[in-house]
């Protein structure tokens, strides 16, 4: 595939079938930064373990128009979680938001076309916010996915609205056709002193390959919370670059959970700007990684203004083959004074060709702050084995109870009790076998 | 029950165990006394099947069978338990979960059912009563920020509930308070009869004044050099390790 003419043609199509509206214009602005930027190599620092260059050697087909084939209601009953009866299920289907297949059952719910958001009420704060995390990542595939936004939304939870519904998000990729590279966008603003808990989960149909490549904006207002749970447990030949931008503009407070247990290149970008004193973020991670897999997490924590305060803990599993990249900066801009910013990564490799690479990077231009990272890189603990096992504990059972207690920290971060079990059911499972 | 046939083992290429005869039947105590690296913790983790540590020679039959082969869960299932001089921390998994599984494991080893939910739960509270563990300590991590008198009384605690035939107690008084000792050395005796068999490791006398030992024998470099009864505990105590050293006509060690 020569890519490049392969995305011009789509481009032009693209611009032709959805025109009109206003988007074509950020398209354009973005599809010349992607063509100046290109795809990244591993010259670029911030792509140097995850060689996503590769994926761009095969054919992958970039939907821009509905698919013929549309999915069926089936299809999709087998990918929502649990608790979804009481939930606002929201529906990707290869990167277009699908109105007939999502259900909100909240009102204060309210989901948008971008184009419509931009031209209405709300056109401020999608000039303002949409595309925020361009500034932070300034690489061509951020920019591909501006450069193709289509079928995007923007969502927007009322003021002071506490939701007990859940927002589940489900990013489908049908690729039973052919590779498909699916680009989902949406821009999410969270009132004032709103509250929110958000799940994303990814599937892929079929058994050609899926590339999904995914920006998600949120603006957290002033007392609002928002609560994010991200879960990548899709087929091993299926790849993400999954970028989740939060920037906190009144005082805030976030919790994000990342779950990665399966993938083929699995890239999260997971950017926190803590744009209001007082704002408080908690970034937790985890990783169970086998076979042939790469996740690659790299997160921003951004301290712009003073008096902040953020945590961010991360912990993987490595066996088989597989490798990891755990990048986490942290930025104390000059004013932002009284920052308190702690970092943390964990790792346990199980097998001797696994590999972690990770690298805390904190830029601190302000004097009177706390700040801390620290990274591990272990193998299973040893004593703790063989206590198992002069108690009588088989060999295999005694590993995954190691494994399973190593998890447990980041998974006690679920706070949504049937999203908990369905995790914990997933790496109870996976750790069943002795092995991850 | 325990026959220990001329057993040399080491570490690391150092070689601690020189040539260990001990024998042990069913319903007897039998302390082993000895100084510093004199081989006492290494004889416990050779019996309970450490990795790092090797046989080099000598044989162990345990109940009828061959125990150097065994793997340390298979020990466990036939009736060996090493109670830790230093018990270690898991954070993250709980005491409940910990000691469920390994019930339903050694039962399984032994083709017996699982136990019903109900009666472990029973048997656990029983269990942590009479060793003073407090109930909460049930859903907290496995010795997670337990002091050290906790984490040896979780040991007995965890012997009573797999009520072993060999129990092997690895300095359990070593940080102990006079309390802690009485509760530990309370909760042993309740456990034993004519069936099972206790081996306390140990460097000083204080657990046997609480646990009364059928035999005494002093472990120096790697041998057992003097066994005798309980009166045997109470001269060393008295005399100190050196009027072993001089009754075996030690002048001059030099450990290798």
């Amino acid at each position: 595939m020569n890519t490049t003419a392969y995305f011009k043609e789509r481009f032009d199509l693209l611009q032709l079938v959805d025109k009109g509206n206003g988007i074509d214009i950020i398209r354009q602005t973005a599809f010349d930064n992607f063509n100046k930027l290109g795809i990244p190599t591993a010259r670029h620092e911030e792509w140097k373990y995850t060689r996503i260059g590769g994926l761009f050697n095969k054919e992958y087909q970039l939907p821009v128009q509905e698919l013929t084939r549309s999915v069926s209601k089936e299809d999709l009953d087998v990918v929502r979680l649990p608790g979804h009866e009481k939930a606002s299920e929201l529906f990707f289907i290869n990167g277009l938001f699908s109105f007939p297949f999502s259900v909100i059952r909240s009102e204060t719910l309210l989901v948008l076309p971008l184009e419509e958001a931009a031209q209405n009420e709300y056109r401020d704060i999608v000039s303002k916010h949409f595309g925020d995390s361009g500034k932070y990542l300034n690489d061509g595939i951020n920019a591909l996915n501006t450069a193709f936004v289509q079928g995007a939304v923007f969502i927007h939870v009322k003021k002071g609205q506490t939701t007990d519904q859940p927002i589940y998000i489900y990013n489908i990729t049908d690729a039973s056709s052919g590779n498909i590279l699916s680009q989902p966008r949406s821009l999410l603003h969270i009132n004032e002193q709103a509250q929110v808990q958000l799940v994303e989960t990814y599937s892929t149909i079929g058994l050609n390959e899926s590339f999904t490549n995914q920006v998600v904006e949120i603006i957290v207002e002033k007392d609002a919370l928002l609560e994010y749970y991200k879960i990548q447990n899709d087929a091993g030949y299926t790849n993400q670059v999954s970028t989740t931008h939060i920037r906190q503009v009144g005082k805030s407070y976030v919790h994000t959970v990342t779950i990665s247990l399966n993938g083929g290149i699995v890239r999260n970008n997971l950017n926190v700007i803590l744009d209001a004193e007082f704002c408080e973020a908690h970034l937790y991670g985890l990783y169970l990684q086998n076979g042939n897999s790469h996740i690659d997490n790299h997160t921003v924590v951004d301290n712009v203004q003073p008096n902040c305060y953020s945590n961010e803990f991360y912990k993987g599993m490595l066996d088989g083959k597989s490798t990891g990249v755990f990048n986490g900066k942290i930025f104390v801009r000059p004013q932002a004074q009284k920052t308190n910013a702690y970092q943390s990564n964990k790792n346990i490799l199980l097998s001797n060709a696994a590999t972690i690479n990770s690298k805390p990077q904190l830029e601190i231009f302000a004097d009177d702050v706390k700040c801390s990272h620290g990274s591990t890189v272990g193998r299973l603990n040893e004593e703790g084995m063989f206590y198992l096992q002069s108690r009588g504990i088989n060999e295999k059972t005694a590993r995954s109870l190691l494994l399973y207690a190593f998890a447990v920290d980041i998974l006690e971060h679920i706070k949504p009790a049937p999203i908990r079990k369905y995790v914990d059911k997933l790496i109870s499972e996976r750790l069943a076998t002795g092995t991850i | 029950m325990l026959t220990i046939d001329n057993l040399h083992a080491g570490i690391e290429g150092k070689k601690i165990l020189n040539g260990i005869n001990l024998r042990i039947n069913s319903g007897e105590v039998h302390a082993i006394m000895g100084p510093n690296g004199s081989g006492k913790s290494t004889l416990a983790s050779v019996l309970a099947g450490r990795e790092n540590y090797e046989v080099i020679s000598g044989s162990v039959d345990f109940l009828g069978k061959d125990l150097l082969t065994m793997s340390p869960e298979a020990r466990a299932g036939e009736g060996l338990f090493l109670a830790f001089q230093y018990p270690v921390e898991i954070p993250g998994l709980s005491t409940i979960n910990f000691m469920k599984t390994a019930v339903n494991e050694i039962r399984k080893y032994r083709g017996e059912e699982p136990m019903d939910a109900l009666a472990f739960l029973k048997l656990m509270k029983e269990q942590m009563a009479m060793m003073e563990i407090e109930q909460s300590l049930l859903s907290r991590s496995l010795n997670e920020g337990f002091s050290g008198g906790e984490k040896k009384r979780n040991e007995i605690f965890q012997m009573a509930m797999l009520k072993p035939k060999l129990a092997i107690l690895d300095e359990t008084d070593s940080g102990l308070d006079i309390d802690a000792i009485r509760i530990v050395a309370n909760g042993v005796n309740k456990l034993r009869n004519k069936d099972n068999a206790v081996l306390v490791v140990t460097h000083y006398q204080r657990l046997l004044d609480y646990i009364i030992p059928d035999y005494v024998h002093v472990l120096y470099d790697g041998r057992i050099v003097k066994s005798g009864t309980k009166e045997l505990a109470l001269e060393l105590e008295e005399k100190g390790y050196d009027f072993i050293k001089n009754e075996i006509g030690v002048t001059e060690e030099v450990n290798d």
